[in-house]
């Protein structure tokens, strides 16, 4: 009989792994700390021609890009200089299950049937997992989803039931935890239980899968526009849409067009937090996922990240909740799109960089969700009055993440602030010799962390130096 | 209230006790179970709030304690909230519309 117990499970972590994954990541390890990541992308993944059969074979992709010529307008009478470039987004919510997820998980969906996995697993409490569901359905594949969704009281946030829902619609089981960090032990325990296939967000076959997005925009670009966006923006929250996108417009030629992340500001939140859980208008694309992952990739489900977004990232924007939501509202009253607010995220931040930019300049944004009950700007705010957050108009500067969301008085004071990427990549530097328990490295392993934190050796080397000092 | 044999239920279980919560936890939720709930039909008949086994879409065969009977759907567009009105209406005049 196994032993079922937390310290059990955990324990067998690598074993569950490589059953459910299928790779086996040590072919990848190279000296120390660092491993072949491209070869990883290689070898595990598949090539972009290969991605496009498999997404177009099941309807995913291809999605329409729409210019926005009314947010434009408004971000042109509020821009200091008067000017801002045109602003695009392209409308992932077409895709079969509501978002850009579909792609991910038309990859490892494909993936597991070609393997012969009875089934597919995955945990998240986001769009992913309806995405997962709506392919597993297209396959003929069993699906379970594992959510963390109440709190102690059992009280959901409304867009994670929204997402139980579609998950369900689509013939998923969806198994539900309280608030707390050891989803993962139960995850673990059901993938050996059932012996299914295990649908993480960051293996390589789901990182390629968002690559199409990329070489779709800048394909669509050239078409149109006979040139590549100047940015595209990207709603960041574990990083593979940062790190596909990025790696989908490098190989499509795009190389000069700049990759731009953006989150919510939720600092100051504890995302293992029972009280602060329904405290938060965004369950998403915020700064709980996003620098932790940026910073240490390998938290994730896999021994090795396919989703390294620093290796890509030319700028980290971040805004505010009551920022998001007035976007969300001025894209439906001013474009009549309604679309959800998380994927919102990058559009109030290009509203914002959109104003530093030129009028013949152009900014993507490279994804829409669906909305609708419980992952709507209406239900949102509400759900946030009826847990006592205060909702008021004013400088959005002064939103407390958990105890405010104000709602800018005015566009005007919609902002961006910089996430300085030089501290990210010292962070991911002292995250990766920490995690290995090791101080000096080698000249290899220097080369490694250049390359992941897009700097340069003599940057790794300074930051070496300072953290022993 | 009675669940019948067949029908859609949804049950709940305690994963882990308090103190047995993983050690980075923070304290407030420390204090509390990890819980999890699961749907699935009943495999007998059973009361809420006693032990029951279902069989999950899946056909997973999971026992814990039965919480609902036929349980719903009830997320919605919550209450009206007025900022959103505001918000409309000031960027629809800020373009003269």
């Amino acid at each position: 009989m196994k032993d079922m117990s937390y310290a059990g499970v955990m324990s067998r972590r690598n074993e569950i792994m490589k059953q459910s994954i299928g790779i086996d990541y040590s072919d990848f390890e190279t000296a120390g700390i660092s491993f072949d990541y491209e070869k990883m992308m290689r070898e595990a993944g598949y090539t972009l021609e290969e991605i496009v059969k498999i997404q177009t074979d099941v309807s995913v992709g291809n999605t329409p890009i729409i210019e926005l010529p009314n947010i434009t307008a408004l971000a042109r009478k509020v821009s200091k200089t008067g000017q801002a470039a045109r602003i695009f987004i392209k409308d992932e919510a077409c895709n079969p299950s509501g978002s850009f997820k579909a792609r991910r998980a038309a990859n490892a969906v494909y993936h597991a049937k070609k393997l012969g996995y009875k089934g597919v697993l995955t945990a998240t409490s986001g769009n992913y997992g309806a995405a997962v569901a709506s392919q597993a359905a297209k396959h003929g594949l069993k699906c379970i989803v594992v959510q963390e969704c109440y709190d102690s009281k059992k009280v959901g946030q409304p867009e994670i039931l929204e997402k139980q829902r579609a998950c369900e619609a689509m013939g998923a089981e969806v198994v539900q935890l309280s608030v707390g960090p050891e989803l993962f032990y139960t995850f673990l325990a059901l993938l050996e239980e059932t012996g299914y296939f295990n649908a993480s967000l960051y293996t390589p076959f789901g990182i390629a899968g968002v690559e199409t997005l990329g070489a779709e925009i800048a394909a669509q670009f050239m078409e149109k526009h006979k040139r590549h966006p100047d940015v595209v923006l990207v709603t960041h929250a574990g990083g593979g849409n940062v790190t596909g996108t990025a790696r989908g417009l490098i190989k499509a030629g795009a190389t000069n067009t700049q990759v731009v992340g953006a989150s919510v500001d939720l600092s100051g939140l504890h995302m293992a937090s029972d009280q602060a859980f329904n405290r938060k208008s965004f369950t998403t694309g915020h700064t709980g996922f996003g620098i932790p992952f940026a910073t240490l990739p390998d938290r994730s489900d896999v021994p090795r990240n396919a989703a390294r977004s620093l290796r890509y990232l030319d700028r980290y924007l971040l805004v505010k909740q009551g920022e998001v939501f007035y976007m969300t509202e001025a894209l439906s009253a001013l474009e009549g799109l309604e679309r959800g607010p998380a994927g919102n995220t990058s559009l109030t931040a290009a509203f914002v960089l959109a104003q530093e930019m030129k009028n013949d300049e152009m900014i993507v944004v490279q994804e829409t969700e669906y909305t609708g009950a419980g992952k709507h700007q209406m239900p949102q705010l509400s759900f946030a009055k009826k847990n006592g957050i205060e909702i008021k108009f004013g400088d959005p500067e002064t939103e407390v993440p958990g105890t405010n969301i104000v709602i800018p008085d005015d566009p005007s004071k919609i902002k961006i602030r910089d996430f300085d990427l030089d501290r990210a990549r010292k962070s991911c530097i002292k995250n990766s010799l920490a995690a290995a328990g090791v101080k000096e490295v080698s000249d290899a392993e220097i080369k490694y962390l250049a390359e992941e934190t897009k700097s340069s050796e003599d940057f790794v080397k300074e930051a070496i130096k300072s953290l022993q000092a | 209230m009675q669940g019948k044999k067949g029908q859609w239920v949804q049950i709940h279980n305690i994963v882990l006790q308090p103190a047995d919560r993983a050690p980075q936890v923070p304290d407030d939720t420390k204090q509390t179970p990890l819980v999890m709930w699961v749907k699935g039909y009943l495999n007998a008949d059973a009361e809420v709030n006693k032990e029951c086994e279902i069989t999950t879409v899946t056909g997973r065969t999971v026992k814990g304690i039965l919480d609902e009977v036929e349980p719903s759907y009830s997320h919605d567009f919550g209450k009206y909230v007025p900022e959103l009105d505001i918000i409309r209406d000031q960027v629809r005049k800020a373009l003269g519309v």
